[in-house]
This record gives structure tokens, C-alpha cells and sequence, in this order.
């Protein structure tokens, strides 16, 4: 494969995205988190859930900043390396990503500032409120972002202006396109399981090396029991999320299923190799009736194949292929690990479990594999469009964008990644295996008195001696 | 519409020079004048607030986008590599403060990130804008220049500019939020570099004659724009009384009173050029239903929301940095 400036430049929007992506997940669910945390912490004072919050909240500031600066670059690279997809499609997308900026970066950098160094300037319920509102701020985030991309994969409520913008016709059409509000949730429960796998991970962890026993049991309970009701919302969602691609991106579904020419009724596809040269399926194994049964829920209805479409306008097959199918096993294994994790978890049997705990402390990464091929399922399965049926990828690049720049931007990008995720990775681990235990801070001078925090209600297996901390 | 867009782009973007200005030159001080005392100082004096400073950023780049879509593809295109440079340079630096603080060994490779990065992006933005001031290579509204088309003595010698203007600013932050021997070394470099920022100035005025810069003929049409030059003038006065007076609080807004006027000017000659001279405003402008859709939303609303929680923000770590201000 030549290497374009277009490839170049998908490689990089790929690679740029997908590595932002995994911060933003992972706060959006433990921002929530903290602001729970902490009003259990002002409501019961119990000295743990402080403890829990502080250390959590180091842990936030670390993905928090990844996020923020791996972010920022996204806001530029729309036009640098698309700067034809800017030109047409700024008149929506523009106004959507600036409500994004202007209604969820204020709340999030400015009550940032004060969660991590403003303990000590403001009184306990302002502490409770600008965690509540960074919490708001990641949420208000994905949401727009959310609309924006739903718009490029259904576009709706424009009109083509004769300089070739797309201009909006109708903001409502595109802020309540049925589409957002299957995808913005799907994304919102995506976020939220993230922070719970990891919470309940560390949980799991502590117990099996016996320590922090307190403070342990929290994680691995609250993340547990969040995460199993959650999981099957999850699911539900994802079925919808299904729905609308069945309906107006019927290649991409056909993609996904594997299914290269029409059936009637449908079969479907559990595994298979996919061979887009013999546009054929080698090794498949399918259940008959099923397709036609998850795609339109009906046992007999007709179900679309990829050579219904041209194959200029076919994505490739094999990337939204096994994503889908990655994606449905994490979320299959979580939800094992959920049910079962709470069940031993309320009966108090799962300190016995130690596979469990080890099942629950390897899964943690599970939720982030979902996202990320959730994300490519989503994105690649759109292509050869950037908005869907309206513009191709080909056509939406810088169009005097050479070969020698987007070479020169890739290798900084990768290099800049590495080595700020690497030592990220690695200040993360060291602050996760230090563990709560030096977590909380002294009162500085002149600092609000918290709630006194007793030290009556600590599991006696603790390790973590804190009776002269407040 | 266009124009309340306008105001909204301008003050978004003056913001940004005054405030994430200082935090970038607080970055370029820190690689200077620090040693492990002051570098303490210097960094609570800007951790709190950096990210909210860099927001602006943000902002200017989707205001841009969302109401002026051919100038936000046109800019950032043509400007392919140096936008690399300072993305770079913002990433390093912005990790930095979170990474510094969780390092042992490795604390070095972020004081030099910090600082590095401060001083990439501040050299970015002084080059762009002197691209501009210049002229970009452009025909039918599309970037014509090629990969370094916007490279010229003339861009590289503002990026030094913006350096020295922003290492000022710094500085005088640092008089206001600190105390003790950072104080004193912030308040010794001032007249230096103010001195540096005004010989950079004279050389760009006679280079803009030289070089019969467009630029200059919008002066001679429009005289009043002198009164930008003189309120200039006046703010570096207050500034040297204020420095010889070790007033704290005053240097830092009389530096700010500068950057104001030389943004002032740059603005009004440009006027009503958005990209001098090749794109006007109205050239630029998204169609009504975008201008009003953010209007009656963030413009209205938001907006003054997003100065609020800049000002809780700032009235929360107001006064001298705490000695104990250390990280959470």
C-alpha cells in the first residue's frame, strides 16, 4: 500500500483519537465517582471514604491532564490534516464543537484547579460542588461530541450551499436526531463501566495482596454492584445502537455481520475469516435465523449483503468485523464478572474466591477494549465517508498536504504518545501500588476544618495507620 | 451577528495572550531563573489556573471554526508544522505539571519539558502572527506557499518577539504571586526584558518600512491608530514606576495594558481583513444559522458563565502563593 498523505493522515486521526480516547472514558466514570464519594464522605464522615476520594483524586489528575493535552490536539487537527472537511462542514460542526468548549471545558479546568489544590481555600460544600461540577463538565463533554460525530455518521438538518457548505437548516433535527440519543448513552455507560472496572481492579488487587482492607472493600463493592446494573443497560443500549445502523447504514451493518449477499431468512455469522477478494466467508459459523432475528426481529425477514452496494462504497470488512465481535465478548465477560463478582461479594464469599479476585483485577482493562473497538466498529465501518454518504474521506483532506508534512507529524505524534504515556502508565501504577494509605493531606494553615474523621468505624485488618490524620 | 462573533473572537483571544501568555512565560522563566526553591514558587504561582488559561486556545480555535470555517481550514493547513511544534510543545509542557510532581528520579525531564515547551509554543504564536502580519501566500482563498511558506526572517524574528513579551508578562506574575528571593529575581529580570521587548519592537517598526509592509500604509490611512502606540507608551512608564516603587501588583497589569494596545493596533489594522490581506470578515462568515444558533446559546449564556468561573477561579488562589501550596 503507497503510503498518501490521506493514509498518512488516517493513520495519524486513528492513532491521535484512540489514544485520547482512553482518558476521557476513564474520568468521565471516576469524576462521577469522586462526587459520590465525597458527599458520602461529608454526609456519613466516615474517615475510608475521604481516604478512597484522595486517592482516587491523584489518580484523576494524572489521566485528567493525558486527557486534556492529548484533547487539545484534536482541536487543531480537524484543520490542519481536514481542512476540506472543515471548510464544508464548519457551519455545523464548528458550532457543535464550540458548545462542547464553551459549556464543558470552563466547568472542567476551572473547578479542576480547585479539586486538586483548593481543599484548604473553600468550605466543604463548594469542595462538594466543584466536584459535582467537573463531573458535569466530562458528561456535558461526550455529549457533545456525540452529536458531532452522530452527525457525520447520519447527517441531518442541512442543506448544500452553492459554495459546497453544508449549512444547517434545522438545529433541533440534529440536536435530537434519535441516533444522539442512543449513542450519547452508549458512550455515558461506556464511561461509567470504565471507571467501575478500575475501581473495582484496584479493589480486587489490595485484597489479594491483604491490604488496605477498608478501603478495598469499597472499591470492589461500589465498582461491582455499579457495574451490574449497569452492564445490561449497557447491552440494551448497545442492541439500540444496533438498531440505527441496521436502518440507515445498512453496508456497515452488513460489515459488521459478515454477510455478503442478501438472505432471507438471515443467518448469523458468530466467527468467521472474511475474505472481501472472494467476498465470501471462510470457516464461518453461523446460526440460521438469527440474523434476521437481531436485525429486524422477525424470523423471516430479508437481511441486505455487502454486494448490494458497490464496492467503492463498502468499508472494509475485516476491521468492523472482528471489533464488533471483540466488543460483545468484553461485554459478555463483564457482565460474568459483575453478576457473579456481586453475588459472592454480598454473600461476603469473595474474599474465598481468589480467582475471582484475580478474574476481577486482570478484567479491569476490559471496558477500554470495548470502547476502542466499539469506536472502530463505529468509525472504520463508516468509511469511505467522512459524513456518511455526503462526503469521502478521500475528498475531505488538506488537499496541498504533503507527503513529507504528514510523515513529519505522525513520527512526532507517536514519539510525543509514547513517552508521555509510558511515564503517565508508570507515575499511575506507582501511585496505585503506594496505595490510600498516605493519601491524605495535612490541614494547611488557615485551612476550613473538615468534618473530624474518626477512626473507630477502621477495619482492624488495616494496614494503613491513619488515627493522626484528619 | 457577524460582529458580536467578532468581539466574542477578540476578547477570546486576548484572554488568551494575557493569561496563558503569563503561564508561558512562567514556563520560560522556570528553564532561566529557577533553582529548586523558586521552581516550587514559580510552579504553584500558575498550576492552578494553567489549564484554564490554555482553554482559551480552545476557545479561539472553535469560535474560529463554528462562525469563520474557511479561516480556521485555511490557518491551520498553511500552518501545518509550526501547529505541530507548538501542539508539542503545549503537550509536554501541560503533563509536566501533573508528572513533575509524581516524579523522583526523572523530575529533570519535565523541568525541561516545562520549559521547553513553554518556550516552543510562545515561539509558534509570535512566528504565526508576524506570518500574518507579513502575508500568507494566498490565492482564491486557498493556501498556496507550500510546506514552509510561512517561514521568513521577518515571522522568525516575532516568535523571539512574543518570547520576550510573554517571559515579561511572566515575570511580572511572578512579582504579584510570589514573595522572597523569586520575587526579587522576577522583579531584576523586568527592566531587561522590557528593555529587550522595546528594542524588538523598534526593529520590527523599521523592518515594516524596509519592507513597505502593507501593514504600514493602513497607519498612515488611519492616524488614530496611533493612540494604541501611546497607551503603549504610557503602560511601560507605569511600569518602570511601578518597578522602581516594588509596587507588586502593578507591573503585571501594566504589561497586560501593553499586550492590549499592540493587540489593539494589530487588530484595527487588519481591519476588516480576517486573514490580511486575502479574507474579510464577511468573506469568512458561517451562514446565519450557524452565527445564531451559537448565539442564542453560548454566546448569550454561556459565555458570560465561562468569565465567571474564570473569576471564581482566580479569586480562589488570589493573594501570594502559600508556602504550603504544594500538590494535592
Amino acid at each position: 500500500m503507497e503510503l498518501t498523505a490521506l493514509l498518512l493522515s488516517r493513520i495519524q486521526f486513528a492513532f491521535t483519537i484512540s489514544f485520547h480516547i482512553i482518558f476521557p472514558s476513564f474520568t468521565i466514570g471516576l469524576a462521577a465517582w469522586l462526587t459520590v464519594l465525597e458527599a458520602l464522605h461529608l454526609t456519613t464522615g466516615q474517615p475510608a471514604y475521604r481516604s478512597v476520594f484522595e486517592f482516587w483524586l491523584k489518580i484523576f489528575g494524572v489521566a485528567f491532564g493525558l486527557g486534556v493535552v492529548s484533547g487539545v490536539v484534536m482541536a487543531f487537527e480537524f484543520g490542519t490534516n481536514w481542512s476540506a472537511l472543515s471548510r464544508m462542514s464548519g457551519p455545523i460542526q464548528g458550532p457543535l464543537l464550540s458548545y462542547e468548549t464553551f459549556t464543558a471545558f470552563f466547568l472542567e479546568a476551572s473547578f479542576f484547579g480547585i479539586l486538586l489544590f483548593g481543599r484548604s481555600r473553600v468550605p466543604p460544600w463548594f469542595y462538594l460542588f466543584s466536584t459535582a461540577m467537573v463531573a458535569l463538565g466530562t458528561m456535558f463533554s461526550a455529549f457533545w461530541i456525540m452529536v458531532n460525530n452522530s452527525w457525520m455518521q447520519v447527517p441531518v438538518g442541512y442543506a448544500t450551499t452553492a459554495s459546497g457548505q453544508f449549512a444547517p437548516t434545522d438545529w433541533p433535527a440534529i440536536l435530537f436526531s434519535p441516533v444522539v440519543w442512543v449513542r450519547f448513552p452508549h458512550m455515558l455507560l461506556a464511561s461509567f463501566l470504565t471507571g467501575a472496572s478500575c475501581v473495582a481492579g484496584t479493589g480486587a488487587w489490595y485484597l489479594l495482596r491483604g491490604e488496605y482492607h477498608a478501603e478495598a472493600r469499597i472499591m470492589l463493592r461500589m465498582g461491582l454492584f455499579l457495574a451490574a446494573v449497569l452492564v445490561p443497560a449497557q447491552i440494551f443500549f448497545g442492541h439500540l445502537v444496533g438498531d440505527y445502523v441496521h436502518d440507515k447504514q445498512p453496508v456497515k451493518f452488513a460489515a459488521i455481520e459478515g454477510r455478503w449477499h442478501d438472505e432471507q431468512p438471515a443467518s448469523e455469522v458468530l466467527i468467521a475469516l472474511p475474505d472481501e477478494g472472494a467476498e465470501a466467508n471462510r470457516y464461518s459459523i453461523s446460526i440460521p435465523v438469527l440474523g434476521s432475528l437481531i436485525g429486524s426481529m422477525s424470523f423471516t425477514a430479508k437481511e441486505a449483503g455487502l454486494t448490494d452496494f458497490p464496492a467503492r462504497d463498502r468499508p472494509p470488512v475485516a476491521i468492523p468485523f472482528f471489533a464488533f465481535r471483540i466488543m460483545v465478548g468484553c461485554g459478555l465477560l463483564m457482565l460474568f464478572l459483575a453478576w457473579y463478582g456481586s453475588y459472592l461479594s454480598a454473600t461476603e464469599r469473595i474474599g474465598e474466591r481468589r480467582w475471582m479476585l484475580w478474574a476481577i483485577f486482570l478484567g479491569f482493562p476490559l471496558p477500554w477494549i470495548a470502547i476502542l473497538t466499539g469506536w472502530f466498529t463505529a468509525e472504520v465501518g463508516r468509511q469511505p465517508w467522512t459524513v456518511y454518504g455526503v462526503l469521502r474521506t478521500a475528498d475531505a483532506i488538506t488537499p496541498f498536504l504533503t507527503v513529507r508534512e504528514a510523515t513529519i507529524s505522525l513520527v512526532v505524534f507517536c514519539a510525543v504518545y509514547s513517552f508521555i504515556f509510558a511515564f503517565g502508565i508508570h507515575y499511575i501504577y506507582r501511585l496505585l501500588r503506594a496505595g490510600p494509605a498516605g493519601g491524605l493531606i495535612e490541614p494547611p494553615v488557615g485551612a476550613v476544618p473538615n468534618r473530624p474523621m474518626s477512626v473507630v468505624d477502621r477495619s482492624a485488618t488495616s494496614t494503613a495507620p491513619m488515627g493522626d490524620r484528619t | 451577528m457577524i460582529l458580536f462573533w467578532v468581539a466574542v473572537l477578540a476578547i477570546s483571544m486576548l484572554l488568551y495572550v494575557l493569561l496563558d501568555g503569563f503561564d508561558l512565560g512562567v514556563g520560560m522563566l522556570f528553564g532561566m531563573i529557577g533553582d529548586r526553591e523558586r521552581r516550587s514558587a514559580m510552579l504553584s504561582a500558575v498550576a492552578p489556573v494553567w489549564d484554564g488559561n490554555e482553554t482559551w486556545l480552545i476557545v479561539t480555535g472553535v469560535i474560529l471554526w463554528g462562525a469563520f470555517p474557511p479561516v480556521y481550514a485555511t490557518l491551520l493547513s498553511a500552518f501545518y508544522l509550526p501547529l505541530l511544534l507548538m501542539l508539542a510543545g503545549l503537550i509536554l509542557r501541560g503533563v509536566a505539571f501533573e508528572f513533575r510532581a509524581h516524579a523522583e528520579t526523572s523530575r529533570w525531564v519535565w523541568d525541561i519539558a516545562f520549559a521547553g515547551g513553554s518556550f516552543a509554543a510562545a515561539f509558534v504564536q509570535g512566528m504565526t502572527v508576524g506570518a500574518l502580519v507579513e502575508g500568507l501566500p494566498i490565492t482564491n482563498g486557498r493556501y498556496t506557499g507550500g510546506d514552509f511558506g510561512w517561514l521568513s526572517p521577518f515571522a522568525l524574528l516575532c516568535g523571539v518577539g512574543l518570547c520576550l513579551g510573554y517571559a515579561l508578562l511572566g515575570a511580572c506574575w511572578l512579582v504579584k504571586k510570589c514573595e522572597g528571593d523569586t520575587r526579587d529575581a522576577a522583579y531584576r529580570l523586568i527592566p531587561r526584558l522590557a528593555i529587550g521587548l522595546l528594542a524588538f519592537l523598534f526593529v520590527v517598526f523599521v523592518y515594516a518600512l524596509a519592507a513597505h509592509l502593507q501593514v504600514m500604509d493602513r497607519w498612515l490611512q488611519r492616524p488614530y491608530l496611533l493612540v494604541f502606540p501611546v497607551i503603549g507608551a504610557a503602560a511601560i512608564a507605569g511600569l518602570a514606576r511601578s518597578v522602581a516603587r516594588r509596587r507588586d501588583g502593578v507591573p503585571f497589569r501594566m504589561v497586560a495594558l501593553t499586550f492590549a494596545a499592540a493587540f489593539g493596533t494589530l487588530a484595527i489594522s487588519f481591519w476588516p481583513y480576517m486573514i490580511p490581506f486575502s479574507m474579510t470578515i464577511d468573506d469568512a462568515a458561517a451562514p446565519h444559522a450557524s452565527l445564531a444558533f451559537m448565539f442564542w446559546g453560548e454566546g448569550l449564556f454561556v459565555f458570560p458563565l465561562m468569565l465567571i468561573y474564570a473569576a471564581v477561579n482566580y479569586r480562589v488562589f488570589h493573594g501570594k502563593v502559600r508556602p504550603d501550596a504544594g500538590h494535592h
